[in-house]
């Protein structure tokens, strides 16, 4: 049997934050009342002309430097021509031949191995604005255009993506170092990243490129990887049955997980690119472009190894701590103040992250500052609480803001380390459970931790553990 | 001579020396237009109301002060966006159109307290040469009102030509201003590309159109140039050049210029447009000018590009025509409804007229894959050859000059059912649009009563150089003095 491997392609398109459309000067914000961040201009009223916005441009360079492409010194805007009421000139200003950046690549780490997903291009383009359909059976449709005009990137990789985890992990990967260069927030239940993947098959060996299909409208970067799962068992089938794959593209539907057919190739429309006769061609001079390589944060891949080697962290600690421009950047605050990295990161990683997804929160939005959790770890040092109180007093901090030494002291977690009433509760334990102790005294171990438990729940978790331990050793 | 017969530099002489107002003005040419608009057509919205208040507002302020244009009436080519006023480019597709925003030439010349007296008729979409493509009315041409006044800025030349307008402003993508110039025997000028701010003036061809003047003699040009000219950071093509004061080229002096005269546009010449031509050349070297031929020889190519370039660029300018948001929309029989494909078709197929659905359609042809190499691409290579053949030429010789136009105003009705006939009134043009350069034309005689005009052709923003030539020939010749009877077959002998 024919062992097959996939071939896939993903293009996103990023919108851009720049504080004001990409060649108008109405403000680029989501979520403003319909049809009110528009103008002349983004409603292609006659007469009116774009003039590109400079931010979009700068914000293009930023993008492509930091997946270490080519920035052209030349490039210029097209049209591409169509109709649709969503799209008020009836072509969308894009770049077609002479894209803003060429020949990238981001290195995507898999279980296996690094794998270089080699990027073809990223270039600069207007986004067009919403249709919102009259609920039921109404004949009619409603367009909104304030997001008619605003910027977006297209980021198109070389079909070298193997594996659908693979596909995921890119995304990952891209979402972290946008997020990281501030040009974009990313957020793909907002439609500011948005993905479409190209996929074929061949036998493993070969390496020939088969008809390939396209798949739009996914809207997670776990939506991606299971429609491309399913996109390859269905292009699979096909293969084995002898059946031939027909260009086309097909919708991803979140709630059945499934694709279906939305149109083949020849109903494809012929765009009609040619240059905008509006917008002059740009010229990049190497200078705006270092100057614009000289002001680029830290990024991701860079932090990681950073945080491996400043704080001696393990990859995979490195690697969760900088996913995100903000969690790395609440991690070093939290390090800055307080002496035990791998503390703070087992934290950080496990407790922080927790809560925030159960509460569906991001890193901004946590009322838990770094400043919470430095006097907390503080706190476990000095014997104030113990390592189990301390759980309770991070969800208490995650929930209600309030630091630590308030909690500890609102809900009565002080650790008890008075020997002499720790003393005693030992001895109720020792009588309390002779056989127990017998037990521990042929030699099983596991008694100790028994004994050691009683003392626990007596106090509600309260006891310092190494001071019951203690105790209880002196007297058996 | 009446008010409305007068230039603007006399007009505003007269305004200085407190001889008459801008009211006065401005009265004369409404009752002009009144008087004499139901022969010609030259208006497709007259403003009556708002000219005698802009007329008011500089008597009341002396805003003659400002500028000379001030308080002197002008009319715009209705694809110049006028806010709160009708603005159509004489399509149906617009006829209802009113934007809420101005063109920056409007607001240039609003700025000097210029009065506007309306908007003046064209071809539709400025796509044609004898304004019979309006979708309105014909305009009339007032040296014989059985003949067209030419276009597509037919309306502004024959309104100027007839006293309804002091000046006016058009836009020129491959003639459109310096051919009914020279139909209508005023000046014409089409100023480089980049030189005056193409906002809120409705495109055809974007890489082409450029707005320029048409006015009574050389000295309103450099006085409206001196206006409209100038970077506009609205118009991303719009260039960064210093303006110099273009009446300072207006020295009547053209001794030891070189002049070149493509001999490729002579060939073929009609008799009589060949002498009155020749005259013309020999009057400028009289006045001093080194006039020599000079090879072109890229000439014959520019025709066909041009009528590649502009119909590409416009079927996708009119595309945005979709009846979704603005301009006309097709309404269903009662009871049926259109879905979106047929509401888009029935909009469209109702709101253009023949000769944009022409340019539309091979526009669209000629962008389509497998087509845009063919065509579109072999075009712009063409374009490159004839900016080089022009850098050639003007290495030599300080400008070039042209007949306007190989015709003289043709009648009515002659050439409408032949594209192709009209496509060759713009053949002399063309090739200055292609290149993005300034030209000019000027009245340089007449042929059987009917005026003739003469391109002076410059180097890029050399507006000056040729403003000094076209200055010095027409303040030697009668032509420019003439005012047209507004009779109906003036023109004797046969159709040329
Ligand atoms: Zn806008």
């Amino acid at each position: 049997m024919v062992e097959y491997e996939a071939v896939i392609g993903l293009e996103v398109h990023v919108e851009l934050r720049t504080k004001t459309k990409a060649f108008c000067s109405c403000p680029n914000e989501f979520g403003s009342e319909p049809n009110s961040n528009v103008c002349p201009i983004c409603l292609a009223m006659p007469g009116t002309l774009p003039v590109l916005n400079k931010s979009l441009l700068e914000y293009g360079i930023r993008t492509g430097l930091a997946l270490n492409c080519e920035i052209a010194h030349f490039c210029k805007f097209d049209r591409k021509n169509y109709f649709y009421p969503d799209l008020p000139k009836a072509y969308q200003l894009s770049q077609s031949d002479f894209p803003l950046c060429l020949h990238g690549y981001l290195d995507v780490e898999t279980d296996l191995e690094t794998r270089r997903i080699r990027i073809n291009r990223v270039h600069m383009e207007e986004d067009a604005g919403k249709l919102v359909h009259g609920e039921g059976n109404a004949d009619y449709s409603l367009v909104d255009l304030n997001r008619g005009g605003v910027p977006l990137l297209e980021i198109v990789t070389e079909p070298d993506i193997r594996t659908p985890e693979e596909a995921r992990l890119y995304l990952e990967n891209l979402k972290a170092i946008i997020q990281y260069l501030g040009v974009s927030d990313c957020k793909m239940e907002e439609g500011s990243l948005r993905c479409d993947a190209n996929i074929s098959l061949r036998p493993v060996g070969t390496d020939i490129l088969n008809t390939k299909v396209e798949i739009k409208n996914m809207n997670s970067f776990r939506a991606v990887q299971r429609a491309l799962e399913g996109e390859i068992e269905r292009q699979h089938g096909l293969y084995e049955t002898g059946e031939s794959i027909i260009q086309q593209t097909r919708g991803w539907d979140d709630v059945t997980g499934t694709t279906s057919l939305m149109r083949t190739k020849e109903e494809a429309a012929d765009y009609r690119y040619f240059p905008d006769p509006d917008l002059v061609p740009i010229h990049l001079t190497s200078e705006l472009v270092e100057s614009i390589r000289k002001g680029l944060p830290e990024l991701p891949a860079a932090r990681k190894e950073r945080f491996m080697d400043d704080f001696g962290l393990p990859a995979y600690d490195a690697g969760v701590l900088t996913s995100s421009r903000e969690l790395a950047d609440y991690f070093e605050k939290c390090v800055s103040d307080y002496h035990d990295p791998k503390k703070v990161s087992n934290w950080v990683m496990v407790e922080f992250l927790r809560l925030l997804n159960t509460h569906n929160m991001e890193v901004r939005d946590a009322k838990l500052t770094p400043s919470h959790l430095v006097e907390m770890l503080q706190l476990m040092d000095q014997g104030t609480i113990s390592g189990k109180i301390a759980k309770t007093v991070f969800e208490e901090m995650f929930a209600t803001g309030k630091k630590a030494g308030i909690v500890v002291e609102e809900k009565g977690l002080l650790q008890i380390s008075d020997e002499s009433k720790l003393a005693e509760m030992v001895e109720a334990v020792l009588s309390a459970h002779p056989e127990v102790v017998e037990d521990y005294r042929k030699g099983k171990g596991k008694a100790l931790g028994f004994l050691v438990g009683q003392v626990m729940k007596q106090t509600r978790g309260k006891a310092n553990p190494q001071m019951v331990n203690k105790l209880l050793l002196e007297r058996i | 001579m009446d008010i409305f017969d007068l230039t603007a530099h006399q007009l505003a002489d007269m305004l200085k020396k407190r001889e008459t107002t801008a009211i006065e003005i401005t009265r004369s040419v409404l009752e002009r237009i009144q008087k004499v608009d139901h022969d010609i057509r030259a208006y497709v919205t007259l403003t009556a109301e708002q000219a005698i208040e802009s007329a008011k507002e500089v008597d009341d302020n002396c805003k003659e002060k400002i500028s000379p244009l001030a308080g002197i009436p002008a009319g715009l080519k209705d694809n110049i966006c006028t806010k709160e006023v009708r603005t159509t480019c004489c399509s149906r597709m617009l006829e209802n159109f009113v934007p809420p925003y101005s063109a920056t030439v409007v607001e240039r010349l609003n700025q000097v307290g210029a009065v506007i007296t309306g908007k003046l008729n064209m071809d539709e979409f400025a796509m044609g040469s004898s304004t019979e493509y309006s979708a309105f009315f014909p305009t009339h041409n007032p040296w014989d009102l059985d003949r067209v006044p030419g276009g597509s800025s037919g309306g502004p030349a024959a309104a100027v030509a007839a006293g309804e307008a002091i000046y006016a402003i058009g836009s020129d993508t491959g003639g459109s201003i310096r051919q009914p110039a020279a139909f209508c025997g005023i000046v014409g000028l089409k100023p480089t590309y980049g030189l005056v701010s193409r906002y809120g003036v409705v495109p055809f061809a974007s890489s082409l159109d450029q707005v320029g003047s048409l006015t009574k003699d050389v000295r309103d040009c450099s006085m409206v140039m001196n206006v409209i000219a100038g970077q506009d950071s609205k118009d991303s093509t719009s260039a960064p050049v210093d303006i110099p004061d273009y009446t300072s080229f207006l020295t009547g002096e053209i001794k030891g210029k070189k002049i070149g005269v493509p001999r490729e546009l002579l060939d073929g010449l009609d008799p009589k447009m060949a002498d009155t031509f020749k005259k013309a050349l020999k009057k400028l070297e009289e006045l001093g000018a080194i006039v020599d031929e000079c090879s072109f020889p890229h000439a014959e190519a520019a025709v066909p590009a041009y009528h590649i370039i502009a119909p590409a660029e416009a079927s996708s300018n009119l595309a945005r025509f979709d009846g979704v948001r603005y301009g006309h929309r097709a309404v269903p029989e009662q009871g049926k409804d259109y879905d979106l494909v047929e509401m888009y078709m029935k909009s469209r197929g109702e709101g253009f007229g023949p000769e944009v659905k022409r340019r539309v359609l091979l526009g669209t042809h000629f962008l389509s894959t497998g087509n845009y190499e063919l065509y579109y691409l072999k075009a712009l290579k063409v374009r490159t050859l004839i900016i080089e053949d022009y850098q050639r030429l003007f290495r030599e010789y300080d400008v070039l000059v042209t007949l306007t136009t190989p015709d003289l105003p043709f009648k009515l009705g002659r050439k409408i059912d032949d594209p192709l006939a009209l496509y060759h009134s713009d053949s002399y043009t063309i090739p200055v649009n292609i290149a993005g350069l300034p030209a000019i034309s000027l009245p340089c005689g007449f042929v059987d009563g009917l005026p003739v005009g003469m391109q002076v052709i410059a180097p890029a923003f050399a507006e000056g150089d040729l403003l000094q030539v076209a200055y010095a020939f027409e303040q030697n010749t009668p032509y420019h003095k003439q005012r047209p009877p507004l009779k109906k077959e003036t023109a004797k002998g046969s159709e040329s």
